[in-house]
């Protein structure tokens, strides 16, 4: 089973969560892996501490012109949608900043003159923690917009998504990004705040689970903080609320030092326990629709 | 006209809130500069929930491209597939496609025809390259473009607001990120304001780096948390790729003291100004929820006193930068 752990907003507890959740369940006896996809700002490792002994680059292919072959025809300039490659004054340059690395230059060009060359857009970092939990995560490089891809091919490293159980730690937000992150996922946990800027968020994390068709369930974190519009909300459009964190000065301490729920205050591991029985209803439950 | 950007790497450590307090000090007779204020984290655009702004105008963006296969010309050699480098395309022998082909029958004029054995496009995950259009041997695969948010100009209660909102699921949110941006830009020279206070998104990527473009100053607002300073040390990195100088102010900073005095060393060691400490405080969440500033909201509490500390800092650094 895979889960996704998601939000809208930022900062409102997914890696706690995340991680968490990936700490009961090795410490039940389940082989997990857990990939933190937020590539731009990751923080599960800080949690988790993994052995980080496993890396791979993440290159995109951008192309290369043979100026000796090239007779400037322009068909590679007409077929790129992205302005990565033009032809000025019979000369074809390439802005690999703008390339998305779809190869469609390389393929159209009548002389053969584009070969692909690896340009590195991240790392991959990979390993085992102490506890069992087969841990990834990316680094996206600083510059470099495109966060998709490193997403993408940690989702597809080292056999992380055959494990019994994988937890996602997705980015915040509601674009591209997120949606590379829960994408195959059976489940999302959509972790919020019950605050107005929470609420906002929530709405567009949940249609975000909607237009990609995965079940979803919330966790309230920092409960008893704000007013009651996120409750309404899931109330109105029939998400589960699947579990609640109190706004306590203890877990927000904890956090701080990097420590999950559970070193903090050993009772959570029976609430994700539970969490993830509920998650598990939910999806058979689905599959059987 | 100088651009100031609040940014953090880590979400969630208060760059909302410390921008509409900026905006709300911004208003007062006796500020140093006029201001336009622009919303550039389009995913999560919070700022409108506090600002009350009135629309004065909206428009359609329209996002990047997708593809989409004409059934009936395609006669399922498969080359489309071979050249999506997106995971884009596939048929229904695959579970995540053959969703897709059966909603396309059912929406069809024909809802209770077989699902073919054709390739469908998975519009979410299609990068809008049109590779596959330029392979197929038969012409059958087109490019459409849709309206995937809008943006909007509005009064504030605290001046001109440029803000937009990104539908769910959507790419390009750095491309509107730099249209509402520059419209903010266009405001500003039009009409003489001296600043534009742009409220970042969270993270280091697309949307990061559009609204990083020619910023003159921006402020790392960071938590003194292990994430916090993780992500604090990323987005420093970035704004250092792209010269643009950057400030750091310390949020919640009482909730690990320890956390904030090891930034405070961090930045000292690196010789970035440590530009104040806000103290962690409910009365935010309480002006949220009455949607306010917490320095409108509760003005003589200590926390507004430490933002506005924090903004004649900032003020300061700006003044003395040549745009």
């Amino acid at each position: 089973m895979i889960i996704a752990v998601a939000s809208g907003k930022g900062g409102t507890g997914k890696t706690t969560v995340a991680t968490s959740l990936a700490q009961t369940l090795s410490r039940n006896n389940l082989s997990i892996s857990c990939l933190d996809c937020d590539v731009e700002a990751p923080n599960a490792h800080i949690f988790i501490q993994p052995n980080l002994d496993q890396r791979k680059n993440v290159d995109m292919q951008i192309p290369k012109v043979d100026a000796d072959l090239c007779t400037g025809c322009g068909r590679c300039a007409e077929v790129c949608q992205f302005h990565a490659i033009v032809v000025l004054g019979g000369q074809t340059l390439v802005f690999p900043e703008m390339c998305h690395g779809c190869g469609s230059c390389a393929l159209v060009c009548p002389e053969d003159a584009i070969t692909e060359v690896p340009q590195t857009l991240g790392i991959l970092e990979g390993g085992l923690a102490s506890d069992g939990i087969d841990f990834g995560h990316g680094l996206l490089n600083i510059g470099e917009p495109m966060a998709v891809p490193v997403i993408s091919q940690l989702k597809k490293w080292r056999n992380y998504m055959d494990a019994d159980i994988v937890v996602l730690d997705s980015p915040p937000g509601a674009s591209c990004p997120v949606v590379e992150s829960v994408r195959g996922a059976d489940f999302v946990l959509l972790v919020t705040e019950p605050t107005p800027f929470g609420l906002h968020d929530l709405r567009q994390a949940y249609e975000l689970t909607q237009e990609v068709n995965i079940p979803a369930g919330v966790i309230i974190n920092r409960d008893g903080i704000g007013d009651a519009g996120v409750e309404a909300y899931c109330h109105e459009v029939n998400l589960p609320i699947l579990m609640r964190i109190p706004l306590e000065r203890k877990i927000g301490e904890g956090i701080a030092q990097g420590k999950t729920l559970l070193d903090i205050d050993p009772k959570y591991e029976k609430q994700f326990m539970q969490l993830y029985r509920q998650i598990g209803n939910r999806v058979e439950a689905g599959g059987a629709q | 006209m100088k651009q100031l950007v609040i940014l953090s790497g880590k979400g969630g450590t208060g760059k909302t809130s410390v921008t509409a307090a900026f905006a709300h000090l911004l208003s007062r007779s006796d500020a140093p500069f006029r201001t336009v204020l622009a919303d550039a984290d389009v995913d999560a655009a919070n700022l409108e929930l506090v600002l009350s702004p009135k629309i004065l105008s909206r428009e359609d963006f329209r996002g990047g491209q997708f593809a989409k296969i004409d059934w009936d010309t395609c006669t399922g050699c498969g080359i489309c597939e071979q050249v999506c480098r997106f995971d884009a395309i596939g048929d229904a022998s695959q579970p995540q496609f053959h969703r897709l082909a059966i909603m396309r029958v059912a929406e069809s004029d024909t809802p209770n025809a077989p699902i073919p054995d054709l390739p469908i496009v998975d519009t979410i995950a299609c990068d809008g390259c049109a590779a596959c259009v330029y392979q197929c041997p038969v012409d059958a695969i087109t490019m459409h473009d849709q309206v995937v948010g809008q943006w909007f100009r509005s009064e504030s209660r605290y001046g001109p607001l440029f803000h937009a909102a990104l539908g769910a699921a959507q790419e390009n949110s750095g491309k509107l990120v730099t249209l509402v941006k520059q419209q903010a830009r266009l405001l500003a020279m039009d009409e003489g304001y001296d600043l534009v206070l742009v409220d970042g998104p969270p993270g280091i990527g697309c949307p990061v780096i559009s609204a990083v473009s020619g910023a003159d100053l921006a402020l790392i607002v960071t938590e003194p948390t292990a994430s916090g300073a993780h992500d604090m040390r990323r987005v420093l990195e970035t704004t250092d790729h792209f010269d643009v100088p950057a400030l750091v102010c310390i949020n919640k900073a009482d909730i690990y003291p320890q956390g904030a005095a090891e930034i405070e060393e961090f930045c000292r060691q690196k010789g970035i100004q440590v530009v104040g400490k806000i103290p962690f405080d409910t009365l935010v969440t309480e002006a949220m929820v009455q949607g306010q500033t917490v320095t409108h909201y509760a003005p003589d509490a200590p926390i507004s006193h430490a933002l506005g500390n924090v903004w004649d800092k900032v003020a300061s650094k700006l003044k003395d930068i040549q745009p």
